[in-house]
């Protein structure tokens, strides 16, 4: 699903330039849950950047199932973005004047969804995070593990190929983690193929295979065995 | 285009307006007061014009007065202080010598300029009123409006010197019953009865005229009141191109020559040119139009540069909300065509809101000052004033709007949804 090879990225940090990733090389399998840890500077954020397109790279190539990304303009790399990875935040990034059925339909109406069959989706996928009641609750009004929930909807809503999350659990207590991720482990237990950066290690051993970045490397990658989120969850 | 037509962009923006009703208010009052004030003084400019238009509708905007009075100069032997007679036969030579002229009514009058009203009689009532010694072409000058069944004094009344009069609406009310039909009935003049062809409306304009005058043919009231060919004044009208300001030179030094009065007299031979100050009017209205426009697009400009400024800020602001959208999948376009029809939505609001509360005023003053002595009638402001200014607004709501919105395509959705 996903092939990185030989991956650079430098930023210019005013005269001198910072090599943030060396040489990545690095696959991803249709249905895999891999988590990608590593501290602070690692470069776990820029690679997926780097995937999610929101960042070009410098050198070596990337290729999204089948698909050679390179040379995107911004409104290609919407375009792919829409088609093919939803995204996942820390800080949720909900539109908060948008309730939460209106943001699950939102990357609906940028694929020219119609009116209709957006909400009709919106509301499946708020329902198989359990938030269906929730629907018409604005941002405020739910508490962060639901912002989350509501954000996990609408990442998939648009049927990516690949889920990106982003420290999905950095704002979170314990129990809202295991909770959210219980709900990646269904997703993922579906068929679905999600990548998660994290620098908790208990999150990324519920995920099947642990990538290890530091400065820049890829230090080691690891199958693991999964621990079921669920068993935390009342 | 697509977007623009898309039932699910409306809903966006109205929602992104609604958001923040502060926001929305503040960025569409500077707009508003600018259309407001274009509206109300361009409406109002044209109202005073519509008024002045209306106080003056039954004379010739070009015309003027000439009137005779005693010399202020010894000229030709004669002394000074000799008393100028102007007489029929002036007006032929004007006629022949001034090609300015169009028409030229010699008049004569009694009940102004101190000599003293007609006694006029019907039965048991009676009356003083004016009384007019007109030639049928002063209607070209000064139209009477004549109610329906009546005439003006005509050619042949002069020639055969007939004894018919045309009366004014208050005469008629003071002399004949209120279901009498006045034309074709008499009425005395200094004993003599004289039948009543028409009766006119009064409408202001003339500075001699009211609603309760009398006229008679001219030949007829120079025997009545034994004038012999003496004229109080001529009434003239220039051609709608001639240089009035000339017309009334040539007309002057034309009597001075006639009457033998020292060319650089300008007390024997007295003009008051309407011309000359319709003229003065009418840049007056004009120049208040120019400035309406001027202050009206000057202060749009300033309201829209405020949407533009409001906008930036807001986009700033949204910086967060644009990356997610980005991030999801909003191509650069749509979020830029976002925004500007986000702007372009609310020029027209505050100018359509501005528009409305514009004619609202001016229809409010025209209710409290039109119909009275104030001239003015009728504000309004001509429907392409009105799409003109929406145009300039869509255009600068374009254009103003483009600022926001580049900034706003400028932001990297990596840069807008970095955590702080």
């Amino acid at each position: 699903m996903i092939q990185i090879e030989n991956l650079h990225k430098s930023y210019k940090m005013g005269s001198n330039s910072l090599h943030v990733l060396k040489g990545i090389n690095f696959s991803v399998k249709e249905g895999e849950l891999v988590a990608i840890m590593g501290s602070s500077g690692s470069g776990k954020s820029t690679l997926l950047n780097i995937l999610g397109m929101l960042d070009e790279l410098d050198e070596g190539s990337y290729d999204l199932d089948g698909v050679p990304i390179k040379n995107l303009n911004e409104t290609k790399a919407a375009n792919y973005r829409n088609k093919f990875l939803g995204f996942v935040f820390q800080s949720f990034n909900l539109i908060n004047y948008k309730n939460a059925m209106e943001n699950v339909a939102l990357p609906l109406y940028y694929q020219r969804v119609g009116r209709k069959e957006r909400q009709e989706k919106a509301l499946k996928y708020l329902d198989q995070v359990g938030l269906k009641e929730w629907a018409d609750h604005l941002p405020s009004e739910l508490s962060g593990g639901q912002k989350q929930r509501v954000a996990i909807a609408r990442a998939m809503a648009a049927e990516p190929k690949v889920l990106l999350a982003d420290e999905p659990t950095g704002a979170l207590d314990s129990t809202t983690s295991y909770e959210v991720m219980d709900l990646i482990q269904k997703i993922n237990d579906q068929g679905n193929t999600i990548l998660i950066v994290t620098h908790e290690e208990d999150i990324a051993h519920m995920c099947k295979r642990i990538v290890h970045l530091k400065d820049g490397v890829i230090l080691e990658d690891k199958k693991v065995d999964q621990v079921r989120a669920d068993q935390y969850v009342q | 285009m697509r977007q623009l037509f898309d039932r699910d962009t409306w809903i966006e923006i109205f929602q992104s307006i609604r958001k923040n009703k502060l926001r929305t208010f503040l960025t569409m009052i500077g707009v508003f007061i600018g259309i407001y004030i274009y509206i109300g003084l361009s409406g109002a400019s044209k109202g005073l014009d519509n008024g002045f238009e209306k106080a003056f509708e039954s004379i010739a905007r070009n015309s003027m007065f000439v009137f005779s009075s005693s010399t202020s100069k010894p000229y030709a032997g004669y002394k000074t202080g000799r008393r100028i007679q102007l007489k029929l036969e002036d007006a032929d030579v004007l006629r022949q010598q001034v090609p300015e002229i169009m028409a030229i009514a010699p008049r004569n009058v009694r009940g102004n300029f101190g000599t003293a009203p007609g006694i006029i009689k019907r039965g048991a009532r009676s009356g003083s009123y004016s009384v007019f010694g007109d030639f049928p072409e002063f209607t070209k000058i000064a139209t009477k409006k004549i109610y329906d069944g009546g005439r003006f004094i005509n050619d042949s009344d002069i020639l055969q010197e007939r004894k018919v009069c045309v009366i004014g609406e208050r005469t008629q009310k003071e002399l004949f019953d209120e279901d009498e039909d006045p034309i074709g009935g008499y009425i005395a003049i200094e004993d003599v009865n004289f039948q009543v062809v028409g009766v006119h409306k009064f409408a202001g304009g003339g500075p001699f005229d009211n609603d309760s005058d009398i006229f008679i043919p001219f030949s007829t009231y120079k025997k009545i009141y034994n004038t012999g060919d003496n004229v109080s004044w001529f009434t003239i009208a220039a051609y709608d191109d001639a240089d009035v300001i000339q017309a009334e030179k040539d007309i002057k030094a034309t009597l001075r020559r006639i009457h033998k009065v020292d060319p650089t007299d300008e007390k024997a031979i007295g003009a008051f040119n309407l011309g000359e100050v319709f003229k003065k009017i009418f840049d007056f209205s004009n120049g208040l139009t120019f400035l309406s426009l001027i202050v009206g697009i000057a202060t749009i400009l300033a309201g829209v540069i405020g949407i533009g400024n409001i906008l930036l800020i807001s986009v700033k602001e949204r910086t967060k909300e644009l990356g997610v959208r980005r991030a999801l999948g909003a191509t650069p376009s749509e979020v830029r065509n976002q925004i500007i029809i986000e702007a372009l939505v609310l020029i027209l609001l505050a100018g359509i809101i501005g528009i409305i509360c514009g004619a609202i005023t001016l229809a409010g003053l025209g209710a409290a000052f039109g119909g009275g002595d104030f001239p003015y009638e009728n504000p309004t402001v001509p429907i392409p004033y009105v799409i003109m200014s929406l145009v300039l607004m869509i255009v600068l709501g374009i254009l103003i709007g483009l600022i926001p919105a580049q900034r706003a395509v400028s932001i990297k959705p990596i840069d807008a949804l970095r955590e702080e």
